[in-house]
């Protein structure tokens, strides 16, 4: 693997700038974590005249974005039917696109089960692997390799959040699950062809081992994730508002969970066949 | 494996390919085929949730720390059958009314698809109003004309929302008129005739949220706890009361956490930019494989159009309620489809450098990837399974966006195998080239 110095900086470097842009400007909280309201709207009232018909309820919003997206906090009904009422007495040709609104207990709710749920897969994934190629090794690489993709993933949406606005919502866990799952699925290819040679080899040099494995199924991992890429892009780029975030979310990691699947989970393999064989980590 | 079979297997596959043509051209031939309850015509649209075909969607807590334990289970399924009723009311179709239970919080979703102006039944749904039974006190002539409906009407009969099972509108037989019927259970009855005896011949007012509904006279004793409310009710009046009255009726409180409403344009432009980059991406996909592969490219193509076809007739079928999520799923399978073909092909152009006859090469290359193409496809299943949620597991997401999306990527990983390793398998010994 003369190219492990390489990935070992490629991904330190991701990782690093994923850490930084997560220190420094943390997350956009979808309303599906954080709780609140929000509401499109379509009506030819200018901004000021929208934020003084909040005002008049009480509410004070967080931000107002082009064509009308608002959002505040939590409401109840009763005050959304009065903010209609409101809207209506100016503007007659008012009409609501979507109103979403839900309290903070749920937000916490979600960050609790996506916990969950990715321990469950995490270790679901390990156990499979794991006895699939009767190595713990494996197991353990390949699920690195995922948390590798995981914290890029994060790390970017933090960066895109910053910039763009981009929110981490319900979907965007979806996604971080997927990228586990497509992550996975790059690997077992990789880990299957060295099983295949491990079996025509007598003597075993892990080394070279796993440098004929990523030569010979590099381009089919490469070719597996351009299909997926192609489709993802056309969905970021032609797809509507409501998940162009969604789909660049399952395109980074997609994209990034091709790359461990070479990048990091082979030379954690190697780093791991060392340490059994010489018993320490030098 | 013999000449017959692989054309059996090549008809059949032709077979299924043109039932999928037929059942999603854009103007169906109609036909309508029922066995025993289910009529197949009916199910053969497609299904959109919410968000593709606007709507509201509606969680409630509910409240069960007034209920004891071994009430829960029957008190939940009324208040289910309550809401529902309530909901259909409102006249709105395929609504569905569904209980959760999220670390131990009992939760009730309302889902109303296809409705816009949902704010009357989001109304009507959340009113947690107390609906109570008082009779009228005898009061002195003198103080008549000062005295308020809550002095006439002081006396409570002890029955409340809980005891009313249910009430409709039904027809007098003899008049014709409209009237309300109400239904008590065991415990309503009882109170009810007490009730019914004290005051016979007087009025026995119904109150909604403190509100008088109604003050009917009483003209008999009641012991079986079903009354019939008459009065000078038009159509619309004995319905609005009786729904006012099945709103009362609620067996446990409830209270509204989150409401997502959609309105139908944004759907349909949802739709419409989700067609144009799945035709796009799908153009690219194909192009790719051609461009790689050749002619094997061409037949994995064939076999992404019959994956595409089956999918679209089992999301009629099963049916499978699209949300854009779940259209976002069905996209990334496609791109997933091919998968199975790539590792194959070059599975293939190993074998043929090594010096393998074309044929022979084919054979080796699918029976060789299927282990790959096996494992790997089970992680993503057990990832599908997780998101999907089968047993309803309460520490796990239930939301419907997050299934949507499981749902059509589980099944697009059976069909990508079906199709990636069967249908494509069988189209090149038929149609490919023996060298």
């Amino acid at each position: 693997m003369k190219f492990r110095p390489l990935f070992l900086l490629i991904s330190s470097i991701l990782i690093g700038l994923s850490l930084y842009s997560i220190f420094t400007w943390g997350f956009q909280l979808s309303i599906d974590f954080a709780g609140g309201t929000v509401w499109e709207i379509r009506t030819s009232l200018n901004k000021d005249e929208i934020i003084d018909i909040l005002k008049q309820n009480n509410i004070s919003p967080n931000s107002i974005s082009q064509a009308y997206v608002l959002k505040f906090g939590h409401i109840d009904n009763a005050t959304h039917q009065q903010l209609i009422a409101d809207f209506k007495k100016l503007d007659k040709d008012f009409t609501e696109l979507r109103f979403e609104t839900l309290g903070p207990v749920l937000g916490k709710e979600l960050l609790r089960k996506t916990i969950y749920a990715i321990i469950l897969s995490s270790t679901a994934l390990l156990i499979f692997i794991a006895s699939r190629f009767n190595d713990w090794t494996f197991g353990l690489g390949a699920i690195l390799a995922n948390f590798h993709d995981t914290f890029i993933l994060l790390g970017a949406f933090s960066w895109l959040g910053h910039f763009y606005g981009a929110e981490l919502d319900s979907l965007f866990v979806t996604a971080l699950l997927t990228t586990l799952s497509a992550s996975v699925h790059d690997t077992v290819v990789t880990f299957n062809r060295i099983r295949e040679l491990k079996r025509q080899n007598l003597k075993i040099d892990w080394l070279a081992l796993t440098d004929q494995a990523l030569r010979e199924t590099i381009v089919r991992s490469l070719n597996n994730s351009m299909t997926i890429v192609f489709m993802l892009t056309a969905l970021v780029i032609l797809g509507g508002e409501t998940t162009r975030w969604f789909a660049t979310a399952l395109l980074i990691g997609c994209v990034s969970g091709t790359y461990s699947s070479f990048g990091v989970a082979l030379p954690l393999i190697l780093f791991f066949k060392r340490f059994q064989k010489h018993g320490s980590l030098v | 494996m013999n000449q017959k079979a692989i054309y059996r297997n090549f008809w059949l596959i032709i077979g299924i390919t043109f039932i999928g043509v037929i059942l999603n051209l854009p103007k169906r031939p109609n036909f309508s085929l029922k066995i025993g309850n289910f009529d197949f015509s009916k199910r053969m649209d497609l299904h959109f949730g919410l968000d593709l075909a606007g709507g509201a969607s509606l969680i409630f807590d509910i409240d069960t720390t007034q209920t004891k334990k071994e009430d829960l289970t029957n008190a939940l399924e009324s208040l289910k059958s309550n809401i529902e009723r309530r909901v259909n009311l409102f006249g709105v179709s395929e609504a569905t009314v569904q209980l959760s239970t999220s670390d131990g919080q009992n939760r009730l979703t309302v889902e109303l698809p296809g409705v816009e102006d949902v704010d009357q039944a989001v109304a009507l749904i959340g009113k947690t109003a107390q609906l109570n039974f008082k009779g009228e006190t005898e009061l002195a002539s003198e103080a008549t004309a000062s005295a308020t409906i809550y002095d006439v009407f002081k006396e409570d009969t002890g029955i409340n929302g809980s005891h009313l099972v249910r009430s409709q509108v039904v027809v007098n037989p003899n008049t014709g008129q409209p009237e309300v019927g109400l239904e008590f259970n065991n415990e309503g009855a009882k109170l009810f005739e007490a009730a019914t005896k004290k005051f016979l011949n007087k009025r026995l007012a119904i109150f909604l949220d403190d509100v008088l509904v109604s003050a009917p006279v009483v003209n008999e004793v009641i012991i079986d706890g079903k009354a019939v409310i008459s009065g000078d009710f038009d159509n619309k009046t004995a319905k609005t009361l009786s729904a006012q009255l099945n709103a009362g009726a609620l067996p446990l409180p409830i209270k509204l956490i989150r409401q997502d409403q959609v309105g139908a344009t944004l759907g349909q432009d949802s739709i419409q930019k989700g067609m144009v980059a799945g035709l796009v991406g799908l153009v690219l996909v194909c192009l790719f494989m051609i461009g790689n592969y050749g002619y094997l490219g061409f037949i994995a193509d064939i076999g992404l159009v019959i994956y595409g076809l089956i999918t679209l007739t089992l999301y009629r079928l099963i049916p499978v309620t699209l949300t854009f999520p779940g259209l976002v799923g069905f996209l990334l399978s496609v791109g997933m489809a091919v998968d199975s073909n790539i590792l194959i092909f070059e599975r293939m152009r190993e074998e043929i450098r090594k010096g393998k006859s074309w044929n022979v090469a084919m054979e080796l290359g699918f029976g060789r990837a299927w282990d790959s193409i096996k494992d790997a496809n089970i992680c993503t299943i057990i990832t599908g399974l997780i998101l999907f949620n089968p047993f309803n597991w309460s520490f796990l997401n239930t939301s419907g966006m997050v299934r949507g999306f499981a749902v059509t990527l589980l099944l697009g990983i059976f069909i990508g195998i079906f199709t990636g390793v069967f249908v494509t398998r069988n189209l090149l010994r038929v149609l490919g080239r023996k060298k």
